[in-house]
């Protein structure tokens, strides 16, 4: 082996990033996301609502409630939370447990952009593989009656960017963020949410649903949560898990195999 | 930037002292940090590192905090000693990622793929490599950005012979261009091999500092122990203990052996077999009783 620098090393020409994206990071975080078995279920869930949506319609034609249902109790209640935990924490958890955050963290780039770039390309593969697909299907089911595949596509999209702030959030705090992440996906989203009804003030999927409502026809889409709470508490969930999780990275102690 | 200054340094995971009030100053050159396994050393150098905040004390390049401050990895790079490494990367894509988030680019990345000659296996995938593969590919990652500071932790573990003398190379030469490299291990003659200043912490304390001769001259002057048989351990015992090189001798009635205490390892070593001779007593089992690693650095510790 040799050395190609015989004199003191001069001054590195790299600088922290004033931006909050830096495409390196994205390119990691995409890749890891998309290389992993993970990919698998990003795939498979959008996969079985379309096959799902693809049947109803060939069986029972085209209905506007039936496209509600799948839409809303399947997709939105179930898949987007599932594609968000997926994504969420996949873009940052797998990094810290294996230790291989490191890399990324022992350069001279804000923590705060690790965490927005990670969160962008997270919103990013959960809006491709949720509301995408949620569109797809609704025009698929009813032909986009009532608006409600493009309704239910925003929901979606804007239920993407709480869903991967908070698991993304999740992803820095625990190594258990895709069990925590999935009882919140499943219990409190899927099932208190659709039981209890003081639940669904707290749900991201109501929220979301508000705005959706917004969108579709008159009466197409319902929420238990008024438009401008449902957009003030996406944002403070949004901005708030962002912020959170950025100090978390900021902090964050590696111990070593010691 | 180019001195490591650790002042009264003490960290703890809850109830459990893994460092505990070290102070020590690393300068230019080659310095290793010697300590059995659990010593502190990972933790020592996760401080230095920036990814550990002491419990106590303060951590400092050049007078600069490191702990959460971004700018000082524009002069420290680092090897960390677990394994993962994104290992869905090619190696070039790997040093390239690194160079870019040091806002550096392709020819940075080359260079060091070259200086730990990779670039033969650098467009196959990470997951591919051997031990001492992903090893090299850590010290090019490390290396983008010319730093003046170098931290490795455990770098050889797993390493062939051959990797081994490579590695132990490069750095050696870092160190002669005047960086500051600091690498742990638990194996004393990898740290005799390479650096000239050691550092040794046991169970969290620092143990010793200084010159790797004094320091090995210390730990090879400490009282040895053996348990010797011979066909007649009486009389062996007496003409023994007639020298100086030995300071007490047990009969081991249980054991049928001697418990021989020596205060001069090199004179002992050649007394024992002269003796042996001279007398006509034949010799059936020589072995050290205290030669683990544990106990070197505990005698280090009281000395």
């Amino acid at each position: 082996m040799s050395t190609t620098h015989p004199t003191a090393p001069p001054a590195p020409a790299g600088a922290p990033r004033a931006s909050l994206f830096h495409p390196t990071v994205a390119r990691l975080t995409y890749r890891a996301l998309l290389g992993r078995r993970r990919a698998l279920i990003l795939f498979a869930l959008p996969a079985l609502l379309v096959v799902i949506a693809v049947a109803v319609r060939a069986l029972a034609g085209a209905d506007d409630s039936t496209a509600s249902g799948i839409l809303g109790g399947f997709a939105l209640g179930t898949m987007v939370p599932l594609i968000g935990v997926i994504a969420g924490t996949g873009a940052i958890g797998p990094e810290i447990d294996d230790g291989s955050v490191v890399y990324l963290l022992s350069k001279p780039v804000p923590r705060p952009t690790i965490i927005f770039t990670k969160l962008l390309v997270a919103t990013g593969v959960t809006v491709a593989f949720s509301a995408v697909p949620v569109l797809l299907a609704g025009f698929l089911l009813n032909g986009n009656s009532q608006q409600i595949a493009v309704a239910y596509a925003v929901a979606a999209a804007v239920a993407s960017v709480a869903y991967s702030a908070l698991f993304l959030l999740l992803g820095t705090i625990t190594r258990h963020a895709v069990v925590f992440g999935l009882v919140y996906a499943l219990v409190w989203e899927a099932l208190f949410g659709t039981l209890v009804p003081g639940a669904r003030t707290l749900s991201v999927q109501q929220w979301a649903l508000a705005v959706g409502q917004k969108v579709g026809a008159e009466g197409a889409l319902t929420s238990d949560v008024q438009l401008p709470l449902a957009i003030c508490l996406l944002t403070v969930l949004t901005a708030g898990a962002t912020w959170y999780a950025g100090r978390r990275l900021k902090s964050l102690t590696l111990t070593g195999e010691e | 930037m180019t001195t490591l200054h650790i002042d009264h340094v003490s960290r703890w995971f809850g109830n459990v002292v893994a460092v505990n009030d070290i102070t020590m100053t690393i300068g230019p050159g080659v310095t290793g940090l010697l300590g059995p396994n659990g010593a502190g050393k990972s933790t020592l150098i996760n401080m230095m590192g920036g990814f550990l905040a002491p419990s106590n004390g303060t951590v400092t390049l050049d007078g600069t905090t490191i702990w959460r401050n971004a700018g000082s990895y524009r002069h420290i790079g680092i090897v960390p000693e677990r394994e993962a490494m994104y290992d869905f990367l090619t190696g070039r894509e790997f040093v390239l990622a690194n160079a870019e988030l040091h806002g550096l680019g392709r020819a940075e990345a080359a260079r060091a793929l070259a200086t730990v000659q990779m670039e033969y296996a650098q467009d196959r995938k990470i997951s591919t490599y051997s031990k001492g593969m992903r090893q090299r590919v850590k010290m090019a990652s490390a290396l983008v950005h010319d730093p003046s500071v170098l931290l490795l932790d455990e770098p050889f573990n797993g390493m062939d012979p051959r990797q081994r003398m490579q590695l132990m190379e490069l750095l050696r030469r870092m160190g002669d261009d005047g960086r500051t490299v600091l690498f742990s291990s638990h194996i004393l003659e990898e740290v005799e091999q390479l650096a000239s200043h050691i550092e040794v912490v046991v169970a969290g304390r620092h143990a010793a500092s200084g010159d790797f001769r004094k320091i090995r001259r210390l730990m090879t002057d400490r009282p040895h122990r053996y348990l010797v048989r011979s066909d007649n351990d009486r009389a062996l015992a007496g003409a023994l203990i007639a020298d100086p090189s030995t300071a007490g001798i047990e009969v081991d009635l249980v054991e049928g052996a001697l418990r021989i205490q020596a205060i001069d390892f090199g004179r002992f070593t050649e007394l024992l077999p002269r003796v042996a001779r001279d007398h006509g007593i034949r010799l059936l089992t020589v072995s050290p009783s205290d030669e683990s690693l544990e106990s070197v650095f505990s005698y280090l510790v009281a000395a």
